[in-house]
Parts: C-alpha cells; sequence; structure tokens
C-alpha cells in the first residue's frame, strides 16, 4: 500500500472506531464501515487537513469508499 | 452554574438593545464575545465598556459575502467560535397587498439566509471541537403571525424550522441549536409609543408588562451553557404569557 493509503486508512480507523481489516480500499464508508452522512464530511475534513489539499463538495460526493478517497488524494495532493 | 469562560460568542446585532445586553451577559459568564452590526460606533463603545475579552467585527449581513467573511474575522479574532448568537434582524413592515419584492428579500436575507450562512461557517470549527452553541433569536410572530409582518414573520418561523433541522445533524458531535422567541420587549422602539398604546399593549400580555433585554439575554446564557447540553431544537418563547405554546 502507498503513504498515501496508509494515512488514508489510519483516519478512517481513528475516526469510525473501525475494524483496520475491514478497512479495505473497497470498502465503503457507509456501507462497510458504518459511517452516517456527518461521518462522510468529517472524514473529507479530516483528509483535508491531513494532505493539505481541498477537497471541492462534487468531488466529496464521489468519495464513497476508502480506495476513492486515495485515488483522488494520490492525483490532487497539494 | 452558566460558567462560560473559555468560551467564545459571536453576537450579531450587537448594537441593538437586545443584542447589547446579550454579548454583556455571556461576556459576564465569562466568555469572550465577537461584536457585530453594521454602526460600528456603539460596537466600539460596548467594546471600551467590556474592556477585555470584546472584540469588534462589523459585517453587512446583506451582503453574504460580508457574513462569510464575518465568520473568518470573528474566528481570528478570538481562536474559535463556540456560541453563535444570530440576533441581527431588520423589519420592512407593510401589509401583504402593497408589500413590494424587495422588502421581502431584504428581509429574508438578513433574518434568515444571513443566520444559516454563518450558521454553516461555525460548524466546521464546532464540529472538530464537539462542542457548539447556535441560538437564533426569533419571535413570537413566527410561531403566532402578525398582519403586516408577512416577512419578518416567514423569516422568523424560518429560523426555527431550520434550527430545528440543523439541531438533528448536528447533535451527536456536542451541537447545540435552539431559538429565543421574545414577545414584546421593552426597547427604545417601544418607549416611543404614547401611554395609552403602551397601555393596550400591557393588557395582552398576562404578566401585565412588556420584557426587558436582559430576561432575554438570560435565556441565551442558559442556552449557551454547559448545562443545556440535553437541550436542541427547542425554542424557549420569553413572553411574560403572551402566547402559551
Amino acid at each position: 500500500m502507498s503513504d498515501v493509503a496508509e494515512r488514508v486508512k489510519k483516519i478512517v480507523v481513528d475516526h469510525l472506531g473501525a475494524d483496520e481489516a475491514k478497512v479495505t480500499e473497497a470498502a465503503s464508508f457507509i456501507d462497510d464501515l458504518g459511517a452516517d452522512s456527518l461521518d462522510t464530511v468529517e472524514l473529507v475534513m479530516a483528509f483535508e487537513e491531513e494532505f493539505g489539499c481541498e477537497i471541492p463538495d462534487d468531488a466529496a460526493e464521489n468519495i464513497q469508499t476508502v480506495g476513492d478517497a486515495v485515488k483522488f488524494i494520490s492525483e490532487n495532493q497539494g | 452554574m452558566f460558567n462560560l469562560t473559555g468560551k467564545c460568542a459571536l453576537v450579531t446585532g450587537a448594537s441593538g438593545g437586545i443584542g447589547n445586553s446579550i454579548a454583556k451577559a455571556l461576556h459576564a459568564q465569562g466568555a469572550t464575545v465577537a461584536l457585530s452590526g453594521t454602526r460600528v460606533e456603539p460596537l466600539e463603545a460596548l467594546k471600551a465598556e467590556l474592556g477585555e475579552r470584546a472584540f469588534v467585527t462589523p459585517a453587512n449581513l446583506s451582503d453574504m459575502e460580508s457574513v462569510v467573511q464575518l465568520a473568518k474575522d470573528a474566528e481570528e479574532a478570538m481562536g474559535a467560535i463556540d456560541i453563535l448568537v444570530n440576533n441581527a434582524g431588520l423589519t420592512r413592515d407593510n401589509l401583504a397587498m402593497r408589500l413590494k419584492d424587495e422588502d421581502w428579500d431584504s428581509v429574508l436575507d438578513v433574518n434568515l439566509k444571513a443566520a444559516f450562512k454563518l450558521s454553516q461557517a461555525c460548524l466546521r470549527g464546532m464540529m472538530k471541537r464537539r462542542f457548539g452553541r447556535i441560538i437564533g433569536i426569533t419571535s413570537i410572530v413566527g410561531v403566532t403571525g402578525n398582519p403586516g409582518q408577512t416577512n419578518y414573520a416567514a423569516s422568523k418561523a424560518g429560523m426555527i424550522g431550520m434550527s430545528k433541522s440543523l439541531a438533528q445533524e448536528v447533535a451527536t458531535r456536542g451541537i447545540t441549536v435552539n431559538c429565543v422567541a421574545p414577545g414584546f420587549i421593552a426597547t427604545p422602539m417601544t418607549d416611543a409609543l404614547n401611554e395609552d398604546q403602551q397601555a393596550k399593549i400591557n393588557a395582552q400580555i398576562p404578566a401585565g408588562r412588556m420584557g426587558t433585554v436582559d430576561e432575554i439575554a438570560s435565556s441565551v446564557v442558559y442556552l449557551a451553557s454547559e448545562e443545556a447540553a440535553y437541550m436542541t431544537g427547542q425554542t424557549l418563547h420569553v413572553n411574560g404569557g403572551m402566547a402559551m405554546i
């Protein structure tokens, strides 16, 4: 796993209190990791801070899985 | 009880009677306050009166860029916004038959849209800190209606509905959203009424008198406090019994 993926995974585990083994790239925040819609907003905020990038609302809406987040951040990291 | 030491509060409309009293009451409980309004002079006078822990952050709430900037200014001045009091409001009264579009828009923009935009701008920090108090100063007429105030009553009822919805969105994050709905409050505006007019108003109020600005401010202090953590989505009606809801 890349460095971005490791950091994303750590944020997700910390924030959602999810089981580390379940936080795979394919895992959906809401369907697999027990997040509610406000959790996903907070996760995006946490990603923005960790990686110093801005995630616009329309992009945030498409970030539904751990892999989506890793992909967006890898492509847009500031 | 109701100790606000270490908390930072932004009060809009702090140059007016009720806003001035709210700012003073929050400050007296230990809060740092950012005083907002359109007129800088009374805000500076209030800041001078309060001494330390007070900042002046003027804004024109009919301009949404100015609204967003206000949240930034207040956060920069105080370090955070823990308590937001959406108190600023204006009236453009007229019979519905004669009400102009611009009078509808200006009242809804300042009383409701600006309150929403400010709340929205404060949420990020509040969610991160897992603490927030958003308090809207609405009005008895938002619930009872009042002839000549279709626009104002709509804005105040809107504030109640907005607060209830927002309260449900953020309740798990330690943020409460409530309203205070004053009835008739003695202000320079009501002082200008003649004795006969005042007597007619007082006759409608079971308490037999108008409320004071301090009686509104103390409700706000309660809602802002740690002690009110389990109170959310509510409207406190402070009206001497004029309407019991």
